[in-house]
């Protein structure tokens, strides 16, 4: 039912204009500039472009299950815990991600290379390398983000509706599984997508530490072609697709949930 | 096998890092500060073209926070900084400058601005178009030009729907700054990481800096609370 008009807007005279200048300047950058190396880095970023995704997927599932606590905890914990959980979204939302992932990489890699306990521990193939560090920086991150738009669900919902489903007999936990939390999350979803757009754009500050994820890939194509633009254009043309498919789906995702009115 | 932490290290003279800290905490205020700015200007000029524009600049304007919102900022601020830099110094080879170099604190405001100025231009259209749209108009009945309007009309009366939006952009803005570090500036974030990888004092260092974004954050926050309800003065309260 969009559609003929979408389409009649898009058929406006000055956009027609304007897209035929685009894919002029797309055809420009095709044949005036240098694309001989991209065949053979395919693979590779494919292979980076897999480790972004991985990244984003695992961080933004263990954030928004660390989220909760730390949102439940400030909305009606004992204070001690009320505490901890807002210093803690405070501190990671007001120092930079890139700071707290040297601080872990650097220092907890350092800290942990002194324990000979830790070095001769199972963990220690996994400790060793980049990716758990950057990993841990990104949860974190996502959960202290999400935490506090999930505070701002839980204590949005009417309390009228808490206390029918008191009413009724439900138990606090059923209360929380079958009101609660689902009328909180419904409230949270639109800004839930936003945060993991956002957590896509945090991904490449992983590169900084040697992961090898798809800004990697792209700058070592950089230092060995030595072309400035070429994978640059490449790096933001793949990000605009990814998060274009994000906000698509994310979109179709919400709309599927039924809102009840 | 933890030696005790040697706070001398923090000295704020020669062989202490402390000095080095604050000056590129000075920096990152610095870059935040322009950046901010600079973002508000493309951010009016932006809602401006979005609001008031022709279809073409309207498009523009949409094309241009559409790119900001989906490419990382780390991306975006490599691509400005590689394309501006290099623009710049052929625009002033052909205009007959040799040597000429860009100033590196500049390239860094223009490069965050750019990238605040996106988000900028959506939290500004948002905040004008809560504006009653019968202020501006009455504004216009008096033969205010179209910048007059803006500025003694539009502006302030916008700013207290804006300042939210706003202040969390200031948030944003200051730790961006520590994304120019990848690109090699020497800001708060890389300068900590000097210090911490000659001393191998990482804990230390990055718990300081920690600690310097921490304040700037509160106390912004403090500032920027007493700005809104200042702004907000003569507006009934919401709730």
């Amino acid at each position: 039912m969009e559609n003929p008009t979408l389409l009649r807007r898009m058929m406006m005279p000055h956009r027609l204009i304007m897209a035929a200048m685009a894919l002029a300047g797309l055809v420009a950058i095709i044949a005036t500039m240098q694309w001989d190396w991209l065949p053979a880095a395919l693979p590779r970023l494919w292979q980076g472009l897999q480790v972004t995704l991985a990244m984003l997927a695992g961080s933004v599932v263990t954030g928004f299950m660390l989220a909760l606590p730390l949102a439940l905890f400030q909305v009606m914990g004992p204070s001690p815990l009320r505490w901890l959980s807002l210093g803690f979204c405070t501190v990671i939302r007001g120092t930079p991600l890139l700071l707290q992932l040297w601080l872990f990489y650097f220092g907890l890699g350092a800290l942990f290379a002194q324990f000979p306990e830790i070095r001769e521990s199972w963990a220690w193939p996994y400790l060793r390398q980049a990716w758990p560090y950057g990993f841990l920086a990104l949860t974190l991150s996502f959960a202290a983000y999400q935490g506090e738009v999930m505070r701002g669900a839980f204590t949005g919902v009417p309390h009228g509706e808490l206390e029918a489903a008191r009413a009724v007999g439900m138990s606090p936990w059923l209360v929380f599984r079958r009101v609660w939390f689902p009328r909180a999350l419904h409230r949270a979803l639109p800004t839930l997508s936003g945060e993991i757009i956002l957590q896509l754009k945090s991904t490449p500050l992983i590169a900084t530490i040697t992961v090898t994820d798809l800004y990697a890939v792209t700058t070592r194509i950089r230092q060995t072609t030595l072309l400035t633009y070429e994978p640059l254009l490449l790096l933001v043309a793949i990000y605009l697709c990814l998060s274009a498919i994000l906000i698509v789906g994310l979109r179709w995702l919400e709309n599927r949930i039924p809102t009840g009115r | 096998m933890f030696q005790s932490i040697d706070f001398s290290l923090l000295a704020l003279t020669a062989p202490g890092w402390g000095g080095a800290l604050l000056n590129g905490f000075l920096r990152s205020i610095q870059l935040a500060a322009g950046g901010y700015a600079v973002g508000i200007i493309i951010g009016i000029l932006g809602a401006s073209a979005k609001l008031y524009g022709g279809l073409v600049l309207r498009d523009l304007a949409e094309i241009y926070t559409m790119v900001i919102r989906a490419v990382p900022e780390l991306v975006l601020m490599l691509l400005f900084y590689y394309v501006g830099t290099d623009l710049i110094s052929r625009a002033a080879q052909a205009m007959g400058f040799t040597g000429f170099d860009i100033d590196g604190l500049l390239a860094g405001i223009i490069v965050i601005g750019l990238v605040q100025g996106g988000y900028a231009t959506e939290v500004i259209r948002g905040a004008i178009k809560a504006v009653p749209h019968g202020q501006i108009e009455a504004a216009q009945a008096f033969g205010m030009s179209p910048v007059t309007v803006m500025r003694r009309v539009t502006i302030p009366a916008m700013t207290p729907h804006a300042m939210p939006g706003m202040a969390n952009l200031w948030m944003i803005a200051t730790k961006d700054t520590a994304l120019l570090a990848v690109i090699g500036f020497s800001e708060l974030t890389q300068v900590t990481r000097q210090a911490a990888s000659a001393t191998r004092a990482y804990f230390l260092f990055f718990l300081s800096a920690a600690a310097l974004y921490l304040l700037l954050t509160l106390l912004s926050n403090v500032v920027l609370r007493w700005y809104e309800t200042r702004a907000r003065r003569g507006m009934i309260a919401a709730r």
